[in-house]
């Protein structure tokens, strides 16, 4: 293990060759790539079932799926695309390969633990897999009582998959909180953390907090099922709202898990492009945390047409626009860091707007629908799936997007093609908008969601919007071949081609084993972008002519 | 790397001292010790919610449940919390023989919870007081008595689980304390399992008096 | 290296121990008696007590990292949390709009699966 010198051509992907050093690696970066793969897999499965639920779509009667197979695809598109991608997503990929890196540690807290939770997911996402050769569920992602506790299929090994899944959550989360708070680098106050991790911080207390919920809720539907205890089911003496009670209480903190690091990428985003100092870094932070604990007090509003009572209604109402503060905090604060920077329009800036612009309606949105009177009317209906996935898809997904093109070229030491990178930003860009904001007007004209079939009146703007998820769908095989075409072609990159000012820049691309050569020693601000530029590697005080030093001539800890 | 000399075997590579890791690694178990009470809240809501629904079927239903056998397996888990509390001090005083004891008594106390939670059991198994569907007792007047038997079964059940996981647990830091892993400068396995027996037995704390006490 | 870990006395753990067996005897022998409602209250008052005594001594709570009771903390004040906005609906159902559900339709198609004579009785929603 000692290598007591690294030469320069070293990296965590050469270190050492192999299957075995990958599988049994504890190295918080490969355990990070490993992720990358693994959920790249499932994301492509859940969105070729997107794309094959829209194909149907085209026209009222059924054109390849019947109305089972599609109550099933709608259904593992959800479980696929939440569970098994982007719950885990950020916090797993880019919190693993860059938590650490960011705030100066040599790894994570607990590396074994690390790699347990890969582990894990993968044993979960067999699970999951297993039911979908086995009867396939159709209860849709909710799994709501009493259908899911009645029906036949494989509910059992779903719910089963989803509940492991859980633990690999609860394991990124515990290692997130004690990394962030015992392994950062000399000098890293809690106020000079780069503001992803702020994000992955909230988003791990919400994991560890919600996700337990999720597991007791899963295997209390399981013993509903197998012995009918009588919690659930109404013919045993239960009470089917009370499952979604307990269902929220854990997915609606999820819907937090999801966006939170998202936000945070797009605050490291956005500093770096607009080459200004982040404006509201405190208000930024601690809405996260804000955003982290009103979460918990708002799941009943997907439950104001389920039966529950009016009071708790109306304070699920109220507390849900409280949610708006935090969030409108953060909007603000992005909108007024770029205000008069000097931006530079590279593709994870394309995406940081893209995101502003895309979560902004989303967010709106879910402002309305929080609205207890206009939620009747709106509830189950293409509005509420157009809102989800403006904030999902418009939000974490283009988060996730400038995240991995922000960082891909630390990942790998190779930058990808500007021109091709750029062009898929327009395309998804475009797809995304007219598959989506087609959705909100069949909503608003009462096209229910999660059904086979409609009135002809709904056609052409299902054709509208399902063509245009082609186009996004289209975006995205662009995406994977010039990603990978970067990975093992792409022209190699220095240190820092951004010219930013986190800690993941002033080591090697992509990093050696032990992140930095010696422990670095913090004394400027992730984004003090007034006193300091970077020019070819080199950090350059504004303040002072003295050039200031790449890791080599940093000062040393011990 | 600065993997000097004097970096004792127990510290990992990523940490700088030894201080730091056993701080890590006690915040870590806080904080898994937070999501073992949160998967218990679940079963919490359910008791606190069919309870309210239904006071008079929970106060018929538990008088059937065995006030003194749960007496003496509170009795029991408080003294297994007691012994190994002692173990860990024992440890602090370098007073590892007395560690060891103290750990292999704190496995039979827990060893002695389960047997009389055996004797429970299979009584109710006997007489049908099963929960849910197998429920075929006949005798408590109110509503669904069934579902008060799942809310023991389940609380219970879990918890059970859990007392079987800290055996194993127990067991695994007593093996490595009799192979001399620990000293009075590290000990943090010890008491991260510890911490979690205690856990196991604050929730049977709250559960005793729920279940059988006033039901 | 500031190693000290802080060394409960002997007497303390005991004691605790002491007082957690009276308590034991207390709640038991108290449950003989009838303070109707407030049966819950004080058996969860006493249970409340006997948890902090685990948590602050045998946990060390008390001499350790105020981070891990904040924690700690946390985690119940989540839970009860849980309880509360949950018990709003289950308590709450008929509050502002009387007597508007219904007691569920046994001869519904979706119901009729089981034929449990102990899920005979279909009031419970109706509280």
């Amino acid at each position: 293990m000692a290598k007591d010198q690294l030469n320069a051509q070293k990296n965590y992907l050469n270190e050492q060759k192999g299957i075995k050093s990958w599988l049994f690696t504890l190295d918080h970066k490969r355990i990070g790539i490993m992720y990358l793969f693994a959920i790249m897999f499932f994301f492509f499965i859940g969105g070729v079932m997107a794309l094959f639920i829209r194909l149907e779509l085209i026209r009222p009667e059924e054109i390849v799926v019947g109305a089972d197979t599609y109550n099933q695809l709608f259904t593992l598109h959800g479980a696929i695309m939440i569970f098994l991608f982007i719950v885990p997503g950020i916090p797993a990929i880019m919190g693993n390969f860059f938590l650490p890196l960011m705030i100066g540690a040599k790894d994570v807290a607990f590396p074994r633990l690390n790699l347990a939770s890969w582990y894990v997911y993968i044993l979960g996402s067999v699970f999951a897999i297993y039911s979908i050769m086995n009867g396939s569920v159709d209860t849709g992602w909710t799994f709501y009582t009493p259908y899911s506790s009645d029906t036949g299929g494989a509910v059992i090994s779903m719910t089963l998959g989803i509940f492991i899944l859980g633990f690999s959550s609860i394991f990124t989360g515990i290692n997130f909180i004690v990394t962030i708070h015992k392994l950062r680098a000399p000098g890293m106050t809690w106020f000079k953390l780069p503001l992803f991790a702020w994000g992955t911080y909230a988003t791990a207390i919400i994991q560890v907090l919600a996700t337990p919920v999720l597991g007791i809720t899963l295997l209390l539907l399981i013993f509903e099922r197998v012995m009918g205890i009588g919690i659930f089911d109404p013919a045993m003496g239960g009470d089917p709202v009370l499952y979604q009670h307990f269902f929220w209480f854990y997915s609606h903190p999820a819907v937090y898990i999801m966006i939170l690091p998202a936000m945070g990428i797009i605050s490291e985003v956005i500093s770096v492009f607009s080459n200004k100092k982040i404006f509201g870094y405190k208000p930024i932070a601690f809405s996260s945390l804000g955003i982290a604990l009103v979460s918990f007090l708002v799941w009943g509003h997907h439950m104001f047409t389920s039966g529950q009572s009016e009071l708790a209604a109306m304070i699920f109402s109220f507390l849900t626009f409280l949610v708006g503060i935090p969030s409108g905090i953060k909007m603000f604060n992005w909108m007024a860091t770029i205000y008069k920077g000097s931006v530079s329009f590279d593709t994870p800036m394309l995406y940081a707007l893209s995101f502003l612009f895309l979560f902004g309606i989303g967010g709106f949105t879910g402002i309305m629908l929080g609205a207890l009177s206009v939620d009747v009317h709106l509830h189950d209906t293409y509005f509420v799936v157009a809102h989800f996935h403006y904030v999902m898809m418009g939000g974490t997904v283009m988060g996730f997007l400038a995240g991995l093109h922000y960082w891909w070229p630390k990942m790998w030491g190779r930058m990808y093609s500007e021109y091709w990178a750029k062009l898929t930003v327009a395309v998804i860009f475009i797809g995304f908008n007219m598959t989506f904001f087609t959705q909100f007007i069949m909503g608003t004209k009462g096209m229910p969601r999660r059904y086979h079939s409609y009135v002809d009146q709904f056609q052409p703007l299902h054709a509208f919007s399902s063509v245009g998820s082609f186009i996004i769908g289209m975006g995205f095989f662009i995406m994977a071949a010039y990603l990978l075409h970067a990975m093992f072609r792409g022209k190699p990159v220095g240190k820092n081609p951004w010219g930013a000012l986190t800690l993941e820049w002033i080591t090697s691309s992509p990093p050696h084993h032990h992140n930095f050569e010696r422990t670095p020693l913090v004394t400027d601000g992730p984004y003090d972008y007034d006193r300091i530029m970077v020019e070819n590697d080199k950090w350059i005080y504004k303040d002072q002519p003295v050039e200031k030093p790449d890791e080599s001539q940093e000062k040393v800890e011990h | 790397m600065e993997h000097t000399g004097d970096h004792p075997k127990f510290l990992a590579h990523h940490f700088s001292e030894a201080s730091q890791q056993q701080e890590s690694a006690k915040l870590g178990m806080w904080i898994f010790l937070v999501t073992e009470v949160l998967l218990f809240s679940g079963l919490f809501v359910f008791y606190a919610i069919f309870r309210a629904w239904h006071p008079d079927m929970f106060i018929n239903a538990h008088v059937h449940l065995n006030v003194y056998l749960g007496t003496l397996n509170t009795f029991v888990l408080i003294t297994s919390s007691l012994t190994v509390a002692l173990a860990i001090r024992g440890l602090q005083l370098k007073k590892n023989k007395q560690a060891i004891w103290l750990l292999i008594m704190t496995l039979i106390f827990a060893a002695i919870f389960l047997v009389v939670k055996y004797f429970e059991y299979s009584h109710k198994f006997h007489l049908g007081q099963l929960p849910g569907k197998f429920y075929s007792f006949d005798g408590i007047v109110g509503t669904n008595p069934h579902v008060f038997f799942s809310v023991y079964f389940l609380l219970t059940g879990l918890h059970g689980v859990h007392v079987i996981a800290g055996m194993i647990v127990i067991g695994y830091v007593l093996l490595r304390t009799i192979k001399g892993h620990f000293s009075a400068e590290y000990y943090t396995p010890v008491e991260n399992a510890g911490l979690y027996w205690h856990l196991v037995d604050l929730v049977w704390i709250f559960l005793f008096p729920l279940l059988y006490l006033i039901g | 290296m500031e190693n000290h870990h802080h060394i409960t006395p002997l007497k303390t753990y005991l004691g605790v121990a002491v007082g957690l067996f009276i308590l034991t005897v207390v709640t038991v022998a108290v449950s003989f008696l009838d303070f109707g409602p407030f049966n819950l209250v004080v058996a969860l008052l006493i249970a409340a007590i006997k948890g902090s005594l685990v948590a602050l001594f045998f946990m060390h709570l008390l001499y350790d990292n105020k981070l891990f009771g904040a924690i700690f903390s946390i985690s119940i004040a989540f839970v009860a949390i849980f309880i509360i906005l949950t018990m709003f609906d289950t308590m709450g159902r008929d509050m502002v709009v009387e007597g508007k559900s219904k007691p569920i339709n046994e001869k519904a198609v979706i119901y009729s699966k089981q034929d449990s004579s102990a899920a005979a009785d279909t009031t419970q929603s109706n509280h």
